[in-house]
């Protein structure tokens, strides 16, 4: 009986393992981007369709969720970076509060367009599954890169494939 | 032994059952968590009061455990 | 059912499918989000304060914790107890003492996916009693972070001294210990814990002593307790930017002792972000099998330690954080300041005052003031 339960729980730790790995999203690789429109700090209003031709960067995050904060300034550096050879971050903030979110980006030091989506409708267009989320898309509006939180580190896997993608 | 026996095999049922499901969907999303990350929905946000009354608390009455604090003896007599 | 028989089915139980469960819950470690995150980088600089039956006891605590930004953070906190006891214990036998406690902890959390793994030790030390502890912990989060789990375990060696001669005895004591976090909603967040505790060796106290038709004997206890503590705590979130806070805790041990702890606090913004706390708290025991405030034959086993008698205490705690800034520049990014005190009444059923023979009762007073800077 105790090797039985041991085996058991040996194969299940493999099964899960396979089994979780592959969640299903709302948005995955190759797809194009949903189309959306949100205020934004610096106009009235944006909308991502209206920006393909440029790479952009979708970094949803929260001024209560701690990774997000670690992980702009490295943001603000690649924006800083690559931003003149038609690179773009859109910043989408999912506060309730916009100007607790404008205050922070600017304390980080951003200055790429954060965009308000205080009623979570874009986060549940996308399937938000972790904060932060960053998504690449290419200059067709296809999602290219889709990057779950953030670990010291990814800002390099980021510079990476902007480089890749602003190359096509 | 015939709970535990029981308990273990829900354990491992569940198990079964978890992996047959290809994708786990949290009722609350990671966007909707901004109040569970405010301060005032955290159990603890002095550890440092807590541990002390947990310290009061653990000098002066006969139980011990299920709390905050870890470690420390006291003698005080 | 009584508890007793109860707890005797469910620790086994809980031990026995511990191990399961720990697979269980490795199988789906590294699933769907993965949004486990080290405590932030921070110092508390406190003063704390007790007094009540006799007792004063105060001191500074710091605590310091500094991590990597990756996947380390370590911990050192440093406590004092400076005590000066006339309490009735020390009246009726003994004159008035002071002393003075040093009690050190050391840790680091090591964060591995969603996995924090926690090993930390404890020293404690006074004239007369020593006391070492070592503690594992891990805390895991799966199903997209809406559930932790936390195990831990510690082993602990005291020596117990007394300060007029070379009386040296030592204890063991080992605790193991699940918990349950769980978010039920976006408000709502419910945790379950259970603890278990086994002691062995000397654990009587080397200065107090038993009645015996009114006579005065040494205290004998078993030389060995093992208890089990089972608690549930509630926490939700209402739209007057407050919460509500609900504790349960059940206790038993091998001494026949059980006991009942009930807290409920509610915590208010008041303005921005300063924060009012009041809470109330209930607890109530019931007596060792080896006590007696005055035994009419002598027993093998026999304590008057009014700490293992029948009886119940309540407090009534207000804390109010006063929030002093907040921003991403400048070394410190946030800073707090905490005023709590609280009030606790202790009424005793079954031990009396050894001079007029009512039943003891006493009021403490419990204070800290807290200075806590993030950086």
């Amino acid at each position: 009986m105790k090797n039985i339960k041991t085996t058991l729980s040996i194969i299940l730790l493999l099964s899960g393992s396979i089994g979780l790995s592959s969640t299903s999203y709302a948005v995955s690789v190759g797809q194009i981007s949903p189309d959306f429109t949100l205020s934004s700090s610096t106009k009235i209003n944006t909308r991502l369709a209206e920006l393909r031709g440029q790479v952009i960067m979708l970094n949803f995050w929260a001024t209560w969720c701690n990774p997000c904060r670690v992980e702009i300034p490295h943001l603000q550096k690649l924006y800083a970076q690559y931003e003149d050879i038609g690179f773009t971050i859109l910043g989408v903030s999912i506060d309730n509060n916009k100007t607790k979110a404008v205050k922070m980006a600017n304390d980080l030091g951003a200055k790429f367009p954060i965009l308000f989506d205080n009623t979570q409708n874009v986060s549940k267009l996308y399937s938000i599954k972790t904060m932060p989320f960053t998504i690449l898309i290419d200059r067709d509006g296809k999602i290219r890169h889709l990057f779950q939180g953030y670990k010291p580190g990814y800002e390099a896997k980021y510079s990476k494939a902007i480089r890749e993608l602003l190359r096509e | 032994m015939l709970y535990s026996k029981i308990l273990n095999l829900l354990i491992i049922a569940l198990a079964l059952f978890l992996t047959g499901c290809s994708s786990w969907e949290p009722w609350v999303a990671p966007y909707e968590r901004e109040i569970l990350a405010d301060p005032i929905m955290s159990f603890s946000r002095q550890p440092s009061i807590d541990s002390h009354y947990s310290h009061v608390y653990g000098v002066r009455e006969g139980s011990h455990g299920a709390g905050t604090s870890i470690g420390g003896g006291c003698g005080c007599n | 059912m009584n508890y007793i028989n109860k707890i005797k089915i469910i620790r086994p139980i809980l031990q026995q499918v511990s191990i399961p469960a720990l697979i269980l819950l490795l199988t789906f470690a590294h699933s769907v989000a993965e949004a486990a995150v080290l405590a932030e980088d921070r110092v508390d600089v406190m003063t704390h304060s007790y007094s009540g039956g006799g007792v004063t006891a105060q001191g500074p605590a710091l605590l310091v914790r500094k991590g990597n930004d990756k996947s380390y953070s370590a911990f050192a906190s440093y406590y004092v107890d400076n005590v000066t006891s006339a309490s009735i214990d020390v009246q009726a036998q003994a004159s008035q003492y002071s002393e003075k406690r040093d009690d050190i902890s050391l840790g680091v959390d090591y964060l591995y996916n969603d996995t924090i793994t926690t090993a930390s030790f404890n020293n404690s030390e006074e004239s007369d009693y020593s006391s070492d502890s070592v503690n594992i912990d891990m805390s895991q989060e799966f199903f997209g972070g809406m559930s932790t789990f936390n195990i831990g375990y510690s082993a602990s060696n005291d020596i117990v001294k007394r300060v007029d001669n070379d009386f040296n005895q030592e204890l063991n004591r080992y605790r193991y210990r699940l918990g349950l976090s769980q978010i039920l909603t976006k408000n709502w967040i419910i945790s379950l814990n259970f603890e278990s505790i086994a002691e062995k060796g000397y654990l009587s106290n080397a200065y107090r002593s038993a009645r015996v038709l009114g006579a005065y004997v040494p205290e004998l206890s078993p030389s060995t307790r093992t208890s089990e503590a089972y608690s549930i705590r509630s926490l939700t979130y209402f739209d007057w930017r407050g919460s509500l806070r609900f504790d349960y805790r059940f206790y038993t041990d091998t001494w026949g002792l059980q006991s009942d702890t009930y807290e409920i606090g509610i915590s208010k913004y008041l303005g921005e972000k300063n924060i009012l706390e009041l809470s109330y708290r209930m607890y109530s025991q019931n007596k060792a099998n080896f006590y007696s405030d005055n035994f009419t034959a002598e027993m093998i086993y026999m304590t008057r330690d009014k700490e293992l008698s029948t009886f119940s205490d309540t407090t009534l705690k207000a804390k109010y954080t006063y929030h002093m800034f907040e921003n991403d520049s400048g070394f410190f990014s946030k800073g707090n300041f905490t005023v709590s005190i609280g009030l606790i009444q202790f009424d005793y059923d079954d031990f009396t005052h050894y001079r007029t023979g009512e039943k003891y009762s006493y009021t403490a007073t419990v204070a800290q003031i807290l200075l806590s800077l993030w950086y």
